[in-house]
């Protein structure tokens, strides 16, 4: 863990991120300011975008990361794939079939 | 239940309907969260920490809550029996059944909220263990040294950390629909019921692996101690129990085959079902393996392994035969089905759990259980298992499906009368291991574990005492050998004294996880009667049970000792002091 990891202004700028990637998808959603494909785009954008923010501010991930670590990610990323993958391939699938 | 069935032709039985639904539901539900899940965590809980030469998990506070959570959710299915009424949605609740509008009242939210609360006490021991296992562990350790049962025990907890949070958003998703009127799996208003089933079982089908697996450990174990053999091909039932932990998170579509999907999407369902197998049976052989040409000693935990090869092998095959997706359109719902999954079930996870539970027993109290009611309760439990659940894979044929609390086909009932038999020879087993208790309880003083190794153990937790110190090691063990008490033992160093100890860091005893699982219980019982000001009340005493806990600086106490440098001194010079007026020497008194 490095030092600077904790500090204050790293993790009140994560926070803030945060809250602004919060804040964009409910405002979109509110205002109904764009297409509906649009918005969907722009919450699932900010989804991921914020959990990178997590990473990053608050659990002191960058490029200096041990192998472990990156392991341990690249495993979760196989899952996130498998599960979410899996389903959006199954409910399309019924989706196109209930048609 | 079996009697119910038993006795149902052409009448009413003795259950109402709405009281045989409710019967099934809880009995699913207490089954797989409240009796497979704690015992296999509390196996987990006494063993792993002493198999990796560690004195502790890595966060023993979150260890706490985890258990007052489940005890917690437990709590709400048993109040559900005596205050309103349990679900009668079956233990997966599936909508629309399961929404508002064709189960109102409580019985759903009770099952929502007994597996909201326990589920987050799962994912917080799935992640306890795995830090555990991967941080903790004797320095000397490496990954491929590690016994079978932890190598499992770290490969459940990573399913059960990533498969978990699914339970938790599909419970929480239908509460949603159900108290706020929110549309996910509802028929109208863009709703779709079948993304439940889907959701529901990207958790569900790890989650048969999370069972199973630590099972598969405690085989492992009991299968080379009680061959006197190392175990037969460690490195492949390592991989065996990586693949399957890997392929467990794509095969949930074959509980849901007739769906609806496009034959594309079963076919890969199916195919990667049928893979699953492979890495499973290539554990079976690596036990039968090891059994064979060993000098095998028949004590009741063998004699549950041996069963459950056999027995499983069965279960296997006809779930390789439901893996066929028009196979499945024939037998899907049928008890067919029940009777497969118990098939699996039962020898797979349960007796992987007594054998365990015969196995580690001296280890968690002192003294060995009776082997001769343990073998007599094996032989109930194997007898009645195959009376109760053979007539049902004849009775999936013959077109009986599940759940019936009434039928009208005569045909039926002799093989419903054999399976309620079975269920009566279960229960005799059940009364025998009621009975091994008793009696070795009473004899304790005869069967007292001196040593802490009553078997001639090869793995570490057979070099602490029975029952281990409250630190498990004074000194961390030097790892050298796979089977690394056995090697100990081998090179004549098991029970040599260390040159040199250290101090001992130890958490300090703490009771807000107690005051954590007793809020959780009331959240979750204020929201099922939708009392809300009950619901703020508790979620105010989380966060106050939390500011308290942040707030305190000394959670963890030192055992100094005697023989390590700084305390030696201490000790020194105190005793110096104290036996210029008293005359006494030695410090004996404050050694671990």
């Amino acid at each position: 863990m490095h030092p600077q990891s904790h500090s204050a202004k790293r993790l009140i700028t994560g926070f803030i991120l945060a809250l602004a990637l919060t804040l964009i998808p409910f405002a979109a959603v509110w205002t109904m300011a764009f297409p509906v494909e649009l918005t969907f785009g722009i919450i699932a954008l900010c989804a991921l975008v914020q959990v990178g923010v997590h990473l990053h501010y608050f659990l002191g991930i960058d490029s200096r990361t041990p192998i472990e670590n990156v392991l341990a990610m690249s495993f979760a990323g196989v899952l996130i794939f498998l599960m979410v993958g899996g389903t959006l391939w199954i409910m399309f699938d019924l989706y196109e079939r209930m048609m | 239940m079996r009697s119910q069935q038993a006795m149902a032709l052409n009448n009413d039985g003795y259950l109402a309907p709405e009281h045989f639904d409710q019967v099934f539901s809880s009995h699913g539900t207490i089954m797989i969260f409240f009796m497979a899940m704690p015992f296999l965590t509390g196996l987990i809980n006494i063993v792993v920490p002493q198999q990796i030469g560690a004195r502790d998990v890595a966060f023993p506070f979150m260890n706490s809550i985890s258990l007052w959570l489940t005890a917690a959710g437990a709590a709400l299915v048993m109040v559900s029996l005596v205050i309103g009424k349990f679900s009668t949605a079956g233990w997966t609740g599936y909508p629309p059944y399961s929404g508002a509008e064709y189960s109102p009242g409580v019985g759903v939210d009770y099952w929502i909220w007994a597996l909201l609360v326990s589920g987050v006490g799962s994912t917080m021991t799935g992640i306890n263990f795995v830090v555990t296992i991967i941080k903790c562990r004797a320095p000397k350790m490496r990954l491929m040294q590690m016994p079978l049962f932890t190598w499992t025990t770290l490969c459940t907890s990573l399913l059960m950390a990533f498969a978990f949070p699914a339970l938790t958003v599909v419970a929480a998703m239908l509460g949603l629909d159900r108290i706020l009127g929110f549309h996910f799996f509802t028929n109208d208003s863009g709703g779709n019921m079948m993304n439940y089933a889907n959701l529901i079982w990207i958790w569900g089908h790890p989650e048969v692996y999370i069972l199973i697996l630590p099972a598969f450990g405690v085989f492992s174990e009991v299968v080379a101690t009680f061959s006197q053999k190392r175990l037969f091909g460690y490195k492949s039932l390592v991989y065996a129990t990586a693949v399957i932990t890997v392929l467990s998170f794509s095969v949930w579509l074959h509980h849901f085959f007739t769906m609806g999907s496009s034959p594309n999407v079963n076919a890969v369902f199916g195919i990667v079902t049928m893979i699953i197998a492979v890495p499973t049976g290539v554990k079976i052989f690596d036990w039968v393996f090891t059994m064979y040409k060993g000098r095998i000693i028949f004590h009741p935990a063998m004699l549950f392994t041996i069963g459950f090869l056999v027995t499983f092998v069965l279960g296997g095959v006809s779930g390789v035969l439901l893996a066929i997706p028009p196979a499945d359109f024939l037998m899907h719902n049928s008890t067919f089905l029940v009777a497969h999954f118990h098939n699996v079930l039962i020898p797979g996870a349960v007796f992987g759990y007594f054998a365990g539970f015969q196995y580690w027993f001296p280890k968690a109290t002192g003294f060995k259980l009776d082997e001769k009611w343990g073998a007599r309760s094996f032989w109930f439990w194997i007898i009645g298992f195959y009376l109760a659940f053979m007539p049902l894979y004849a009775l999936g044929f013959m077109g009986m499906s599940r759940r019936m609390e009434r039928y009208d086909v005569a045909e039926w009932q002799p093989f419903l009368i054999v399976a309620a038999v079975g269920a009566l020879s279960v229960l005799i087993g059940i009364v025998c291991q009621g009975m091994q208790l008793y009696v070795s309880i009473r004899d304790r003083e005869k069967n007292r574990d001196i040593t802490g190794d009553p078997y001639n153990g090869r793995t570490l937790e057979w070099q602490t005492a029975s029952p281990p110190a409250e630190y498990n090691f004074a000194k961390i063990p030097d790892i050298q050998d796979i089977d690394a008490f056995w090697d100990m033992k081998q090179r004549g160093v098991a029970y040599a004294p260390a040159k040199e100890y250290e101090d001992i860091h130890l958490p300090r005893n703490t009771g807000i996880g107690v005051f954590l699982g007793g809020l959780g219980f009331l959240i979750g019982f204020a929201v099922t009667w939708y009392i809300w000001w009950l619901v703020a009340l508790g979620f105010l005493g989380v966060l106050a049970c939390l500011i308290t806990r942040s707030s305190q600086d000394h959670t963890y106490q030192i055992i100094l000792q005697p023989k390590s440098r700084p305390m030696k001194r201490l000790v020194s010079r105190h005793w110096r002091k104290r036996n210029q007026h008293r005359g006494i020497s030695g410090h004996e008194h404050i050694q671990p």
